[in-house]
């Protein structure tokens, strides 16, 4: 059977941006600039393609590697879930891109940005192809892809303080990317497949036949644990804030909305088409959803302390990713469904507030300490109200995504009943909280006159209190 | 400004300043990492002991510094050691019916490859056709670590004249005297490697080796020469120009071949490309030429990295 026209679209998705990446190495900044636009917007078509057509049939396909299919070769697996996260996670990039431009020629020296443009692509062709995969080699093989480019893209603005927080970056990332591939070696050797159909076949024979249940269940939990390094679950939170607030504007939103997703949703590939939820009901998800719980809270909390509105921003970021590993903790679909719907809406919040709040910084003398930023959003009136936008919705102000993602998150929680609603309840409840504090200080504070005196301001705060 | 010593007022100053210990910790920590001035680590070392035990009273040190943070680092690491240990240990043991000796892809592969592909070297048929999307992924894998280490590292065309000063300042306290012993050592070794490395790249169907080692080869052979003669030697025929346009138009070629390759697949059309006689050197039709895409790309990796963080450019 030939495909039709759009079901080789994901093909091209994938190698138009490899070979952009060649080319672009091979350019002037300028045009490379220009071809990473092109690129994105291109890539937000194709995306946009493929989500009508999966949608209206609802159905998914598969789309071989070469002549010999499954279980020999390589191959795609393209379904409407996988179109709609592709289609979310490049507007993102395109969005980040076009956003961060005037930064962009700012941060990056004019001789590197070629350079920049090619990896940007690269991470492109990375994100379409860990979408898309259907076999676990070939999604680790694009990890490592993204795993670098990310840094590349942390240490493009070449100050001492991005390099030293790209070394970072780089050290933890590869300990994830280690734990991954040592839980992949361990899965190949206890099933002898990689496509997630027949892996999946496999790891029930095993499961009902109870044999090597120890090093199943370890494989599962060093891929969980490779990838909650890899996009900062609370305790290995710590390379992040120095990652997302000391690189440049474009790379923050990049990093903050598409990477760190990126592997969550290779994760709940991995649970969804491989290993099924019989694995991971029984010992991973408790201790994931602790985890969740507490990267919910001390996320906010952290962030609540910081002095700088980038790096407050950041530390959002671990809340938020607590909030989606909460969903997928609860093994429901559910709660998947809520972790996927939260992936979506914090990506495009994300990427919203890391723009805006740069064009604030701009506006206020490229400084981004809280005094400084005092009345930004005076002086540059779109940025303040797309910063106001995307913390309210990270809030979860009704009619806006994090709304929805929260409503979707607690009635899962609900659902599940027991300790487990009360966990998710509680955490939700107090991050909520905590989210109002830190958002509302900083959009009161890009609202605030420069020259009010501080006897109006208490006023003025008071009244917000009684309010 | 007159400070109000209520606890309003001191809250209102914790909201605009944030937490000062934090950020003064992270600056610490920082001009840690980048002295102003060039000590050497001993000499920064020995100074920390003497000075860290004086002034116990000093301000909040970095985590890093304090004992219960290095225990818990050993504490950890070995507990994953052995967490990994006790997991090995109830693998399936090797030799035994459950490991992968009789699963259903290895007899099929070895059934296969040879009348499929047309390679004798049955790795090499597996790597670059039937997971040839994992290769195509993995030689963009070298390709993107030179690019970011370009990025980082490059001072071609740098502004900063310093920079560029100090850059050849290193270059030149790096280049070769004149080692007897060495030239006349490489004088021999070298072409024997680089026809090593092309003997492996183009035998990569036919017997075991292929675009990644004899890439490999092909790269240290490069480097040997560099150290024996110098950058003026290799310079005449390796520049940046050479390293661009061949790993450009390897890596091109190679996605376009695979594009083509996966794209016929999936459509179930004829390719038009023959597996030729089993055994020849010009047979197993992609093969070839993918093996010295790949070979390409590898020994440009290879060099470009070494002569990155030797002397900053090429």
């Amino acid at each position: 059977m030939t495909m039709t026209w759009w079901q080789n679209l994901p093909l091209f998705l994938i190698l138009c941006p490899l070979m952009c990446a060649a080319i672009c190495s091979a350019l002037k900044g300028k045009a490379a600039r220009i071809v990473i636009a092109a690129l994105s917007a291109l890539e937000c078509a194709g995306m946009g393609v493929l989500l009508y057509y999966t949608a209206k049939g609802n159905e998914s396909f598969v789309y071989a590697m070469g002549e010999i299919g499954a279980p020999f070769g390589n191959e795609l697996r393209i379904g409407p879930l996988e179109a709609l996260t592709g289609l979310g996670f490049s507007l993102v990039l395109f969005t980040a891109i076009l956003g961060g431009w005037h930064r962009l020629t700012k941060d990056v020296a004019p001789n590197r940005m070629n350079l920049y443009g090619s990896v940007t692509c690269l991470l492109t062709s990375a994100m379409a192809a860990m979408v898309f995969t259907n076999d676990l080699f070939t999604a680790y093989v694009f990890i490592e892809i993204s795993t670098i480019a990310s840094c590349a893209l942390i240490g493009a603005s070449n100050k001492g303080k991005t390099l030293f927080s790209a070394a970072r970056y780089m050290i933890m990332n590869l300990m994830g990317s280690g734990l991954f591939l040592l839980g992949l070696s361990m899965l190949y050797c206890l099933t002898g497949h990689l496509l997630f159909p027949q892996l999946g076949a496999a790891v029930r024979d095993l499961l009902e036949g109870e044999r090597y249940s120890i090093p199943l269940y370890m494989s599962f939990l060093l891929m969980t644990l490779g990838v909650a390094i890899k996009s900062a679950l609370y305790p290995f939170h710590t390379w992040l804030p120095d990652a997302y607030g000391n690189a440049t504007a474009t790379s923050s939103a990049v990093l903050s909305s598409m990477v760190s997703k990126l592997y969550i949703f290779l994760l709940i590939k991995i649970f969804l088409r491989a290993a099924g939820w019989e694995v991971f009901a029984r010992r991973i998800e408790d201790v994931l959803l602790l985890y969740a719980a507490a990267g919910m809270v001390m996320g906010s909390v952290h962030a609540i302390r910081q002095k700088h509105l980038t790096r407050m921003v950041a530390y959002s970021s671990v809340a938020q990713i607590g909030y989606i590993f909460l969903g997928i903790s609860l093994g429901t679909e559910a709660g998947m469904a809520a972790a996927v719907y939260h992936i979506l809406a914090h990506s495009a919040a994300k990427a919203m507030l890391f723009l805006s709040a740069n064009r604030l910084r701009e506006a206020s003398g490229d400084e981004d300490t809280f005094a400084a930023l005092r009345g930004s959003a005076l002086r540059a009136p779109l940025a303040g109200l797309a910063f106001t936008v995307g913390a309210c919705s990270l809030v979860g102000i009704p009619g806006l995504g994090g709304f929805t993602s929260k409503l979707y998150l607690a009635s899962a929680g609900v659902e599940a009943g027991g300790l487990r609603m009360a966990i998710v309840l509680a955490a939700l409840a107090v991050s909520t909280l905590l989210n109002v504090a830190y958002m509302l200080r900083s959009v009161l504070t890009i609202y605030r006159k420069k020259e009010e005196t501080d006897q109006s301001i208490l006023c003025k705060d008071r009244l917000f209190a009684v309010a | 400004m007159k400070k109000k010593n209520d606890a309003f007022s001191r809250l209102l100053d914790w909201l605009e300043n944030g937490d000062q210990a934090l950020d003064t910790e992270m600056e610490e920590s920082l001009s840690d990492a980048f002295p102003a001035e060039q000590k050497s680590k001993r000499k920064k070392k020995a100074e920390k002991r003497k000075t860290v035990p004086k002034n116990a009273s000093a301000p909040r040190r970095a985590y890093a510094d304090t004992w219960w943070y290095r225990a818990c680092a050993v504490l950890i690491c070995l507990s994953l050691i052995g967490l990994l240990l006790f997991t090995a240990l109830r693998l399936p043991e090797f030799g035994t019916a459950d490991t992968l000796i009789d699963s259903e892809l290895t007899e099929f592969y070895v059934k296969n490859t040879l009348e499929e592909t047309g390679a004798v070297n049955i790795v090499t048929g597996i790597i670059l056709d039937y997971r040839g999307f994992d290769t195509l992924g993995e030689s963009h894998v070298l390709f993107i670590a030179v690019c970011t280490v370009l990025l980082m590292l490059s001072v071609r065309g740098e502004k900063n004249e310093a920079l560029r000063l100090k850059a050849s300042e290193y270059e030149r306290h790096f280049e070769p005297g004149d080692d007897l012993i060495l030239r006349s050592a490489a004088r021999i070794l070298t072409p024997l490697t680089l026809v090593f490395g092309l003997y492996i790249i183009f035998n990569g169907h036919l017997s075991p080796g292929g675009g990644f080692s004899g890439g490999a080869i092909l790269g240290a052979g490069l480097i040997l020469y560099q150290n024996a003669f110098g950058y003026e030697k290799t310079e005449r025929f390796f520049t940046y120009k050479t390293f661009r346009w061949v790993s450009v138009c390897a890596l091109l070629f190679y996605s376009a071949a695979k594009g083509y390759h996966f794209f016929t697949g999936a459509n179930h059309m004829e390719n038009g490309i023959s597996a030729g006689a089993a055994g020849n050197i010009l047979s197993a039709g992609l093969l070839l030429p993918l093996n010295f895409a790949v070979g390409c790309v590898v020994a440009c990796t290879m060099y470009a990295l070494y002569t990155m963080f030797r002397k900053g450019e090429f």
